[in-house]
């Protein structure tokens, strides 16, 4: 089956910058695809490239098989939903739903049936003759979407659509985001630089840097199992370390950080060698807390230290422990079973995680 | 703190009122009552709208009037149909350094004063004049070509006077839209000309309202353009109130005249907003 979308080293260059740099993808038919990044890093060119808006220096651009780089925007089979929605101010909300329509000339009767249809789908009926500031953020974003799912496009774009809802909305959006792609089961590629968005919404994920995908997977693969430094630092939270590696034997090995804590941890199959410069990542959640330092023997790395600070947070509160030995200072979850309810700052806790747990990268990979 | 924060506003609407009373409010009552006075003999005067009358009952005043104002809206027109596009091109294309030099080059004309404007369109336009030598040079024309004393050099006087009145509002309005938001307009499947008509146009609407009324009250109240490029013949209304006021000493017919303008020339800008459905709060935004 032909992919919705390929794009094939695609590259664009402003002057002397290149903001997108030989990167190929594909998207198959009726996934969720997410490319995640800093700003800056060239994921709304990509979008730009793909909606028409601008040309690539070199590259293609490919829709259910068919190049559409000689197609301008308004005869590409993408629509796009904007950063700010951009809904057109001068007309209710029938007339932006049903602006695309009318330039399908279909009859009044049917863009009228197809936009009511629409309105039901995004759960707003009967809101055609509002305008479009008398709505809420939430409730314009679905006309937005509403306005491009009308022509039912093979590819929906979508240029970070959440960044002005507020905390709440933004957490009920992703939720009805994913329902409606469900729903409308149309392939979305969605950009954005908050992590989580694309963690729980999409079924690819490609994280960006300078220009380039760093690696492309599912949120899992990237959470648990990065391919570079980049992504072990810009997905999820770490704690990240400086050392020098000082053995490997086949998959173990143990690395000195330049504070002089010892590391033990596995190789995943990435080439490390012993006298390497490197870095290593280990998740606050990976790391197990415990006052009885008999828990801690099955793991491979156990460190005694004091708490510093406590940082609550609900659900994913944790506690910086100070270790003993080299002052270093480690972010830990705290387990919410309520056992350490009483932990107080200067307690003394063991903590350890399993080296299989960490992801250590040489330095320069990155 | 309430009375002191009422105090201020006060002191900060003393001016306007002034303003507003003694310069526009006392001078047109002051107008009014001598436009309703009837001369019936030396320093007789009969309070009566016989004034009016003569404005209704000579066919050549209102002939002068109607002439003026389809000359105005005219002359309205063509400065929205050569303003507008400039207006998009600084807004929405040249942006930045380049729009901003156009938008000065828009305003430099401005610097001189309107009576050196129109000698310098006399120097053009005259028989001796730049473009009737160019033609000759060009042996399209075989004598000297008078182009002054015309309703075309009115026009051209009037649109060249006008032009920066029309080009700041719809710059104005037109940087306002969201670059976005005319993405989206192709995004979704418009050319150009449909983005234009369903997103551009509409959203400058009150930049094109606010900026035709302004052109429109500055053209029917010209008085120098239209005297000085349309010679003796150009029967503008504000000539004839001149005329009234200083050559025939008729203040009761003047003052009746300018009243006439007055309500004449609001009357147009009220049928002209009905016509195109804008209101006027909406376009002082």
């Amino acid at each position: 089956m032909t992919p919705d979308l390929e794009c094939k080293g695609l590259t664009k260059r402003f002057g002397d910058f290149t903001a997108v740099d030989d990167v190929s993808f594909s998207v198959p038919a009726g996934s969720f695809f997410s490319i995640l990044g800093p700003s800056g890093c060239g994921k709304t060119t990509i979008m730009r490239m793909i909606a028409g808006f601008q040309d690539p220096t070199s590259g293609d651009i490919e829709i259910k098989g068919k190049s559409v780089l000689n197609a301008p925007p308004n005869k590409r089979p993408v629509n796009m939903v904007f950063q700010h929605l951009a809904l057109f101010p001068m007309m209710n909300i029938a007339d932006n739903i049903g602006y695309g329509l009318r330039r399908k000339k279909l009859p009044k009767d049917q863009i009228a049936r197809k936009v009511d249809e629409a309105l039901d789908r995004i759960g707003l009926p009967g809101i055609g003759n509002r305008k479009v500031d008398e709505l809420s953020g939430g409730q314009k974003q679905r006309v937005a979407i509403a306005r491009c799912m009308v022509m039912e496009p093979d590819v929906l774009l979508l240029d970070e659509p959440l960044g002005a809802l507020d905390l709440k909305l933004r957490e009920h959006m992703k939720i009805e985001l994913k329902a409606l792609q469900t729903a409308f089961d149309t392939t979305f590629i969605y950009i954005t630089h908050d992590q989580s968005e694309a963690l729980v919404m999409s079924d690819q994920i490609a994280v960006m840097n300078e220009g380039r995908f760093e690696q492309t997977g599912t949120g899992r693969d990237l959470y648990y199992r990065p391919d570079s430094a980049f992504v072990a630092a810009f997905v999820g939270e770490s704690n990240r370390w400086r050392g020098k590696i000082e053995r490997v034997q086949g998959n173990e090995m143990e690395m000195r950080t330049d504070t002089g804590m010892l590391m033990r941890g596995a190789t995943h199959g990435r080439s490390l060698s012993a006298g390497d410069s490197a870095d290593i990542f280990v998740r606050p959640e990976a790391i197990r807390v415990t006052r009885d330092a008999t828990e801690l023997e099955q793991f491979d790395n156990r460190i005694t230290g004091r708490v510093t600070s406590l940082l609550f947070n609900g659900a994913a509160s944790r506690i910086l422990v100070r270790d003993a030995t080299a002052n270093e200072e480690i972010e830990v979850n705290l387990p919410q079973s309520g056992e350490y309810a009483s932990l107080a700052r200067g307690d003394e806790v063991h903590i350890g995680w399993s080296g299989a747990q960490g992801n250590c990268f040489p330095v320069g990979a990155d | 703190m309430q009375s002191g924060t009422r105090l201020g506003f006060y002191l900060l609407l003393t001016p306007l009122v002034l303003w507003l009373a003694l310069l526009i409010v006392i001078p047109h009552i002051d107008m009014f009552l001598v436009s309703l006075r009837e001369r019936v003999g030396v320093r007789q005067y009969e309070t009566s709208f016989a004034n009016y009358l003569t404005f209704f009952t000579e066919p050549l005043y209102i002939w002068t009037f109607v002439r003026t104002a389809v000359m105005s809206v005219l002359a309205t027109i063509i400065t929205l149909l050569i303003a507008f596009p400039v207006s998009l091109y600084i807004a929405k294309i040249a942006r930045g350094r380049l729009g901003q030099v156009l938008f000065v080059l828009c305003l430099i004309p401005f610097y001189v004063s309107e009576l050196v404007r129109t000698f310098g369109w006399m120097i053009l336009l005259r028989e001796t004049g730049l473009v009737s030598n160019l033609l000759q040079w060009a042996g399209l024309a075989d004598q000297p070509v008078e182009m002054l004393y015309n309703d075309a050099a009115i026009m051209i006087g009037l649109v060249y006077t006008s032009m920066l009145f029309m080009v700041v509002p719809l710059v104005t309005t037109l940087e306002s839209l969201d670059d976005s938001v005319i993405e989206a307009g192709y995004d979704l499947g418009g050319n150009g000309f449909s983005v234009l008509r369903e997103i551009i146009i509409p959203h400058a609407a009150p930049g094109i309202v606010s900026g035709s009324i302004v052109v429109f009250m500055l053209s029917l109240g010209n008085y120098l353009t239209p005297t000085i490029l349309g010679g003796k013949d150009s029967l503008w209304f504000t000539e004839m109130i001149y005329n009234q006021f200083i050559v025939r000493f008729n203040w009761e017919l003047g003052a009746a005249f300018g009243f006439m303008l007055l309500i004449l020339s609001s009357l147009i800008v009220w049928g002209m907003l009905k016509l195109t459905r804008q209101s006027l709060e909406e376009t002082m935004g």
